[in-house]
């Protein structure tokens, strides 16, 4: 696979070549696959994926891989000492004369949201602090999925899970706000963060078109809509990921050179009610009776986002 | 045959320097009590240029394994280090990286677990390990330590092995005793352990693999399983080819069992690691006595040398199997081993008695053998005797008196 440098402008000018082959186990309309299978149009197939135990675990299964590049899984809180490891030891062969040039590798950690907000975080935060050269792309799909849609660390405040169930005495489902990881990492200084989603493209094209060439932790937040735990039609995706962006509840940035730039700024934000309410995990803000306190407060949270920027 | 040169080191120093010798390019480190020495003396040596290659500090110990497994995966020699809470706390990645089937070698410095939190040592740590694959070698003495570290790589490396050897010691007792060891020649312990040479295929670019995917069926699960308990069992067929090659090169012959006067013995003592050297002070002073004791080490304990425990015990009339660790509602964890090692075998020990002692550093005094021998010929003692007397009750009592003192008891 030849990749080129340069902004890509139009969609034409993505590479027309896949490192990732068709057919996974993973669920239809699974809006982190699209975000991993554009990242890696970027980075080519020289990536080794260390992966944490999630929905992606299910990307390869005995005997088949859809990686040209090669896995690792690992646990669900060790995927970043398993890319220490290996870059480690890529590093002592080099130096000691047994790596030949075309033998090395980008590494990169694959985790959901579960993993790196709650258990893998800790590792995560050690090895930005010793400056591991890996690549992070966190699938966010807001809860753990993969076990049928539990509360994580990152899941928003208002939606449902199974473990946060909406009732009558808990109308807002989640009760707790979703866990910034693009602050936290943020506050450790890496040289570079981005959140991307699937449905940007060019955006998520270009960010990892920067970041591949940089040494260092260069961490990415990919918001997955997820028709199985979100409760839309698999067909939707593009548009829950659009709504996601255009009512500014994920706003597509970027921490690079001690700056954090956004990308695409929503010129006028959509309501974040046109958002939750194609959404099952969001219903029982609508029905059977609309739950005005916690909409009015998601918006407020949006808002004021915003406001700090503006 | 060159002896190499002898060295008053610690336990610690001497897996250090095992390790320095195996000519290990990588160290994930992560400090605990009472390893931490052999990692600092790791760091020294890398950061002073006597070895090449990379020492990391990790952020816990189910990251240090992990790091451990990946970077063997990726085709260079790795060394670490644990002990007690860190293995517990390590164990998911243990598990792991020991069905990736690759090789290295790590030292656990025995040290009891928590609850009560404790420092000094039991085996406890390590009995935590016993399921998840690793081979298993335990040392009684400094240059055990030394050894068993060289010869581990080359049992690890092995092609029909491929697994991650753990070398025991006891924390504190040999962790912080110095013996004389000899430490090997570094063009000896060359020859006898090359390079890394990685049996299975490593992580290039050029040849992409997928490496621990998921499997679904039992079939396949199992398939894998198997392969690894195959592969365990013949590490006792390659730990004797190894005992043998060190052996002939460094004139230090290895077992997977140590047989103290047991041949003749009426009653034997089964021990492992360090308070072996106290069982065996034990058995001499028996012996004077005229009782006619003997002493079993186990220094292979994964593989468990079956045979060899079972041709060493029977003929033999009563056996006490000490264990430095409890399984609470069972008793000691090795005695159910040596029990089914010798079931249904013509000429096996009449009683074969379960001991505890020496939990959390207590020690195992002269007169607890005794009490051991007393238990033995006592036919209505079914076990398990706890090494715990009337003292070490007294003791406890004045603390406890202490404890109500402080409340404002009596």
């Amino acid at each position: 696979m030849t990749l080129h440098s340069g902004e890509h402008k139009k969609i034409h000018d993505l590479h027309p070549e896949e490192a990732i082959a068709p057919g996974s186990a993973l669920c239809a309309g699974c809006g982190g696959l699209e975000g991993i299978r554009l990242a890696l149009k970027e980075l080519g197939e020289n990536v080794l994926i260390a992966n944490a135990a999630g929905c992606f675990t299910l990307l390869s299964v005995f005997p088949f891989t859809p990686f040209k590049g090669s896995w690792l899984y690992t646990t669900m809180a060790a995927p970043v000492p398993a890319a220490q490891g290996v870059r480690d030891a890529l590093d002592i062969r080099r130096e000691a004369g047994r790596l030949a040039e075309e033998d090395d590798f980008q590494v990169m950690v694959v985790a959901g949201d579960g993993s790196s907000a709650d258990m893998g975080l800790a590792p995560t935060s050690a090895a930005i602090h010793r400056h591991l050269d890996f690549l992070y792309f966190c699938y966010d799909n807001e809860a753990y999925g993969n076990t049928g849609f539990q509360l994580s660390g990152a899941s928003p405040y208002g939606s449902a899970t199974q473990t946060a169930p909406a009732t009558a005495g808990h109308p807002a489902g989640a009760e707790l706000g979703k866990k910034d990881l693009f602050e936290i990492w943020k506050a450790q200084n890496p040289p570079y963060i981005a959140t991307v989603s699937p449905r940007e493209p060019i955006d998520l094209s270009n960010k990892f078109a920067r970041a591949r060439g940089m040494k260092g932790a260069r961490l990415f937040l990919c918001l997955s809509p997820c028709p199985t735990g979100w409760g839309f039609d698999p067909k939707e995706t593009h548009t829950i990921a659009k709504l996601a962006v255009d009512t500014g509840i994920f706003p597509l940035k970027e921490y690079i050179d001690g700056q954090v730039v956004h990308t695409r700024v929503p010129k006028k934000r959509v309501p974040v009610e046109n958002y939750l309410e194609r959404q099952k995990r969001f219903r029982h803000l609508f029905e059977p009776t609309r739950q005005d306190e916690v909409i009015a407060r998601i918006q407020q949270g949006v808002d004021s986002y915003w406001a700090h920027y503006e | 045959m060159n002896n190499g040169k002898r060295r008053m080191l610690t336990g610690n120093k001497a897996a250090a320097w095992g390790a320095r010798r195996a000519g290990i390019e990588y160290v994930p480190a992560f400090p605990i009590t009472p390893q931490t020495e052999i990692v600092e003396t790791l760091a020294q040596w890398f950061a002073d240029g006597s070895l090449k290659g990379r020492f990391t500090n990790m952020d816990s110990e189910h990251s240090m394994f992990m790091a451990a497994g990946a970077a063997a995966a990726t085709g260079v020699r790795v060394f670490t280090a644990s002990s007690s809470q860190g293995i517990l706390y390590g164990l998911e990645s243990l598990y792991t990286v020991t069905g990736w089937r690759v090789p290295f070698v790590m030292v656990n410095v025995s040290r009891a677990l928590a609850t009560p939190i404790t420092l000094e040592p039991d085996h406890n740590d390590v009995m935590s390990t016993r399921d998840c694959g690793l081979v298993q070698l335990h040392a009684e003495t400094c240059q055990e330590v030394l050894d068993f570290v060289l010869m581990g790589y080359k049992i690890a490396e092995h092609s029909q092995v491929s697994l991650p050897v753990l070398v025991n010691m006891d924390g504190f007792v040999l962790s912080f005793s110095r013996e004389p060891v000899l430490i090997p020649d570094e063009k000896e312990a060359r020859q006898f352990l090359p390079s890394f040479e990685p049996a299975q295929p490593v992580f290039n670019a050029t040849a992409p693999l997928a490496r621990a995917s998921a499997v679904f069926g039992g079939g396949t699960y199992m398939y894998f399983r198997i392969q690894q308990d195959l592969a365990a069992r013949h590490a006792e067929t390659v730990f004797n080819e190894t005992a043998k090659e060190f052996g002939e090169r460094f004139g230090r012959f290895y077992e997977p069992v140590e047989r103290f006067q047991t041949d003749d013995a009426d009653l034997v003592f089964v021990m492992s690691n360090s308070f072996a050297t106290k069982g065996k002070a034990a058995v001499q002073k028996l012996r004077r006595q005229g009782i006619k004791a003997g002493l079993l080490k186990i220094s292979l304990f994964r593989p468990f040398p079956a045979e060899a425990v079972a041709s060493a015990l029977m003929g033999r009339e009563k056996v006490a199997v000490i264990d430095q660790n409890l399984s609470p509602g069972v008793g000691g964890i090795t005695y159910p081993e040596i029990v089914t090692a010798l079931y249904g075998r013509p000429g096996a020990p009449k009683k074969i008695l379960s001991v505890i002692g020496g939990l959390g550093g207590k020690d195992i005094r002269e007169n607890e053998f005794m009490t051991v021998v007393d238990k033995l010929n006592d036919p209505e003692e079914k076990g398990p005797v706890y090494l715990y007397d009337e003292k070490d009750w007294a003791q406890f009592q004045a603390l406890a008196k202490i404890a109500r003192a402080e409340k404002g008891g009596p």
